[in-house]
């Protein structure tokens, strides 16, 4: 009888859930839609994410196969954007380019996580700068001091040569290049977390955690987290732009990811040979690819962000 | 059918007023059919609650209502001529000078980046095309006008060097620079203390008298419409209710919203023992929820019919210029307001003076001091002294179970920084305090969460009380599952019995913060400090920033726990009002010291010490029958960081003189206790019986 009970009531619960994160996503969408800018920008991303994740569907080449006879074409019935030096399908590169970006990180030859490149390296220096930003708000005196100190003389060096320091130290691999994104995204996010955490902390649930003997941990993560929680969504979606532009400066340096993989930026690094010789196809692709996602982004989180102001 | 009858002498007419604003429900009308009028000289006070249209009626008469609001129809006559339809550019020129408006934050109606000296002169440079050296003349001329000391000097300074009480002056200045004919008032007391709140109000009361301005006076509180005003206009949810003269209204209000209101407020001398409050239930209506068929008032009315559902109420006039929006305002305005009698708080049994019983909590020497960083060179490489801000300075109290002490003081004298000593938030810099025998000078994190559960709070802001993230049974159920009150499996049962123990019912469960009013949260917080079955319940201003007839039931509320669980309340407010009404002893702080303490019923009557009586004598009383002495203090707090010596009130004291020759004490020696009653002890070097000599600071006129 017990057992029923609880069972039923279990089934509640994971019901009333459900319910909410449905509540949740509905209200989301009504945010997005509300807006014309966050809705053009959610057309976009959702375009580069479909074509992404569906990548095998819609191209029947392989991102490495090379076709000797058609080297540099243009756009054509066989190969929709043409092809590059080496008779590779454009199409199919950028598909399979924009899977390493947003949908699989690719940790070796072997391995391949879910999730893209750009978004781990967002997601990490989230879990830091959060981490961080929170300890030196919550905390203050010296490990504030300490902390955003450092974080200080990280961000007076300029972000491209902070990732070619990284990149070219710990050597070009996918990893590294989440790991350089996520260490030179820390500062920006741990000083927005301290921000929040500074004027959360003076609220009275605050207080109220306080005064019930809480330990520190709790009050960060449980009371003052939750409640900073969407200008950092928004502030992530602008992250994930700036990343894909890094992960893009850093191929076309050859930072990258090691060919042959198809990488954004060493494709429009190799292309560019090609652009006065007539095929300018090869560059123009990626680098239209790279623009629109990071617009894309940008024009969802602006909008979102002007949205959710509406509202308060 | 108007409520005002239109007449040549009127210097503002508003007739059947319809405010609408564009929200995303699309069009919704926040002011309906409106009616009033001001003839010169005249003040009309404008209360209800918030989100009543106050405001909105102010804003529209100066067409200030922003890019969503506009007037749907009606007509404002101001000196004749009609104001709805007029450019801007006609109202701009209007408003800077037949016009002003004084709002509730001085702060913000003050230019940070200007001094006080060009701000002021720009009205008259702008508006009158007034040469500067002349203007600057006039503008030092109505600062002394408004009692500021030091003009001139006041005049090189920058706003944020003003304080509150300063900044309102200049703001009122401001606005009288132009001799207005009519000066709009928002709240224009809410954000201040006590004292300088009557000081600003008696200033009120001067300028009208010299130079004849109609006033507009916007204020939800009752005591402060008591004292400025002539004619009296009760909104609610966007409608009069009620209108008339202002004596008329308070003793025979015609509306029961108007009655309600009056039963919502402790009179100043009233206690739990003879008078309880009666709260308005429900709350005020949103705009898209108003009835246009029915009375709006009619869900929350005690005495509405059937008919009152089924049609809107028309205008009576129950008398020549005295009307209310309600069928039964004949009736009703002839029985006398029934404040309802009976003892609400414990019984009396329960409230004996426990002088021997050991007490709950025991303060003695109590210091809380703050660490003042110097700006001098020197400290920045460490060196020199440090300075101190003494927030709490010796404080020595007790608190006995059962029972509610309150304390009472201005803004910065101290009482949050004690609460927080006590709660454990703040470390202590001397002193010690006891609870129930126990040492528990130390801060919280290194308390015993026996002693931490036995200690509880409310706080003051409902919007920042519950935790945004998080259910309302979530926010209840943490301290539940952290001090263990009940076994795992009953935790939800136990929190659906502190929600019912605070008047919620269980589908109040899985709310949100957001979805509450701002009531229902502060109920919310009271279940949850209930949650760990606590001791003492310390209430840091827990009604400060509701409204009336939310205040009431949150009141009734804690002294019904109180009485059902013993409970001990620890309260502290700056309504002395409220505090009197609410508590078993008083404490009154300033600067950082108890200056007198002891039961109730003695603090607020003779002999007081000088502080109480001056504080006294500034509160405003919701009854125009009351009659006060009038006592102002001059200038303001002293700074905590160099408190002055001997009696640290001596530099204000309007009763030093009472000591002749003596005087020089007051700056040389810290007062000593004085026993004056059983329990009741005042720190002050004048001797008892002069200060038992002095009248009573409140009587009533027959």
């Amino acid at each position: 009888m017990l057992q029923v009970a609880e069972g039923t009531s279990q089934g509640k619960t994971s019901r009333r859930t459900g319910r909410r994160l449905f509540l949740g996503i509905r209200r989301t969408f009504s945010l997005i839609f509300a807006s014309r800018t966050a809705t053009v920008g959610f057309f976009i991303v959702a375009f580069w994410v479909s074509a992404a994740v569906f990548a095998p569907l819609l191209t029947p080449y392989s991102p490495t196969y090379q076709d000797w006879k058609a080297p540099n074409q243009g756009p054509s019935a066989a190969h929709p954007l043409g092809t590059d030096e080496l008779g590779r399908d454009l199409w199919a590169r950028l598909l399979y380019g924009a899977r390493i970006v947003l949908v699989v990180l690719p940790v070796s030859q072997d391995l391949w996580l879910p999730g893209g490149t750009a978004l781990w390296g967002v997601a990490a220096s989230l879990a830091l700068g959060a981490f961080l930003g929170l300890v030196s708000g919550y905390k203050g005196g010296w490990i504030d001091e300490v902390v955003m100190r450092l974080l200080d003389a990280m961000m007076a060096v300029p972000v491209i040569l902070l990732y070619l320091i990284f990149v070219a130290a710990m050597g070009a691999s996918a990893v590294n290049v989440v790991l350089a994104i996520a260490i030179v995204g820390t500062p920006g996010i741990a000083r927005l977390v301290r921000g929040l955490t500074l004027d959360i902390r003076t609220r009275d649930y605050v207080r109220a955690a306080e005064t019930r003997g809480e330990s520190p941990w709790y009050v960060m993560f449980v009371e003052i987290l939750p409640n900073a929680k969407g200008p950092i969504i928004i502030d992530a979606m602008l992250r994930v732009g700036y990343a894909i532009f890094a992960m893009g400066t850093l191929g076309f340096l050859g930072l990258g990811l090691p060919p042959p993989s198809p990488d954004w930026g060493s494709m429009v690094a190799k292309g560019r040979e090609f652009i006065l010789a007539g095929s300018p196809w090869a560059a123009l692709w990626p680098s239209v690819a790279i623009a629109s996602l990071v617009v894309g982004l940008n024009l969802l989180a602006d909008g979102l962000r002007e949205e959710a102001m509406r509202y308060q | 059918m108007s409520p005002s009858s239109p007449s040549k002498d009127c210097l503002l007419e508003v007739e059947h007023l319809f405010v609408s604003y564009k929200t995303r429900k699309g069009w919704i009308s926040a002011v309906k059919d409106v009616s009033f009028s001001i003839g010169p000289g005249e003040t009309l006070g404008l209360v209800g609650e918030s989100g009543c249209g106050k405001s909105t009626v102010a804003f529209s008469l100066v067409n200030f209502l922003g890019s969503n609001g506009r007037i749907v129809s009606g007509s404002i006559r101001f000196e004749g001529s009609e104001l709805v339809g007029r450019s801007r550019r006609e109202l701009n020129r209007l408003r800077g000078n037949r016009i002003s408006m004084v709002y509730q934050n001085p702060m913000s109606a003050l230019n940070p980046t200007l001094r006080i000296g060009e701000q002021l002169a720009e009205v008259l440079t702008c508006h009158r095309q007034m040469p500067k050296a002349e203007a600057r003349d006039r503008a030092a001329a109505m600062l002394r006008r408004v009692y500021m000391p030091d003009p001139e000097q006041v005049m090189a300074r920058y706003p944020h060097q003003l304080s509150g009480g300063q900044q309102q002056r200049v703001v009122i200045a401001m606005a009288m620079l132009n001799r207005p004919a009519l000066l709009i008032m928002d709240e224009p007391t809410t954000a201040l203390d006590v004292t300088v709140e009557a000081a600003v109000l008696d200033l009120v009361e001067d300028l009208k008298e010299e130079y004849g301005t109609s006033i507009l006076f916007i204020t939800h509180n009752l005591g402060v419409v008591a004292r400025v005003s002539d004619k009296l206009c009760v909104m609610y949810a966007g409608e009069v209710v009620e209108q008339g003269p202002m004596e008329t209204v308070f003793t025979h209000a015609a509306h029961p919203y108007t009655r309600g209101l009056l039963g919502c407020v402790p009179r100043l001398g009233s206690t739990k023992k003879v008078f309880s409050l009666e709260p308005i239930p429900g709350r005020v209506p949103a705009p898209w929820e108003r009835p246009d068929d029915a009375c709006v008032f009619a869900p929350r009315c005690r005495h509405a019919l059937d008919s009152c559902r089924q049609q809107k109420p028309p205008w009576l006039d129950v008398r020549p210029g005295h009307g209310a929006r309600c069928l039964l305002a004949v009736d009703l305005t002839e029985k006398p307001l029934q404040l309802r009698g009976g003892p609400s708080g414990p019984t009396d049994a329960h409230m004996e003076t426990p002088e021997e019983d050991h007490p709950l909590l025991q303060m003695q020497d109590v210091r809380v001091y703050y660490e003042q960083r110097k700006t001098s060179l020197r400290s920045l490489f460490g060196l020199g002294g440090k300075d101190f801000v003494r927030a709490v300075d010796r404080v020595s109290l007790s608190v006995f179970r059962g029972r509610t002490l309150g304390i009472v003081g201005e803004s910065g004298c101290g009482k949050s920084s004690l609460l927080k000593a006590i709660i454990g938030l703040e470390k202590l810099n001397g002193g010690r305090l006891e609870f129930l025998g126990v040492d528990i000078g130390k801060t919280v994190r290194h308390r015993d969460l026996e002693v931490i559960r036995e200690i509880q709070m409310v706080f003051q802001n409902p919007d920042a009380t519950l935790n945004p993230s998080y259910s309302v049974g979530k926010q209840i159920a943490r301290p539940i599952r952290r001090f263990r009150t009940v076994p795992k499996g009953q935790v939800r049962a136990e929190v659906v019995r502190l929600l019912q123990a605070v008047r919620l019912g269980p589908e109040y469960y899985d709310r949100y913060p957001r979805q509450l009013s701002g009531g229902e949260k502060q109920r919310v917080g009271i279940a949850r400090a209930l949650a760990s079955r606590p001791d003492l319940v310390l209430c840091d201003e827990p009604v400060s920033a509701l409204d009336v007839s939310v205040q009431a039931a949150v009141l009734n509320l804690l002294m019904e726990i109180q009485r059902e669980l013993g409970t001990t309340l620890l309260f502290i407010a700056h309504d002395l009002s409220v505090v009197r009404y609410f508590s078993d002893d008083v404490a009154v702080m300033y600067l950082g010291q108890i200056v007198e303490r002891g039961p109730a019923e003695a603090i607020y009557a003779p002999p007081y010490h000088p502080y109480t009586e001056a504080l006294l004598s500034a509160v405003p009383i919701p009854d125009p029958s009351a009659r006060q002495k009038r006592i102002r203090l001059g200038g303001n707090v002293p700074s905590p960081l160099d408190p002055p010596s001997g009696c640290r009130f001596h530099t204000r004291c309007p009763r030093r003189d009472l000591l002749g020759n003596e005087s020089h004490l007051c700056e040389q020696e810290p007062p000593p206790w004085r026993r004056a009653g059983q329990n009741h002890f005042i720190a002050c070097h004048i001797p008892l019986e002069t200060l038992t000599a002095l009248d009573p600071v409140l009587h009533q006129v027959s």
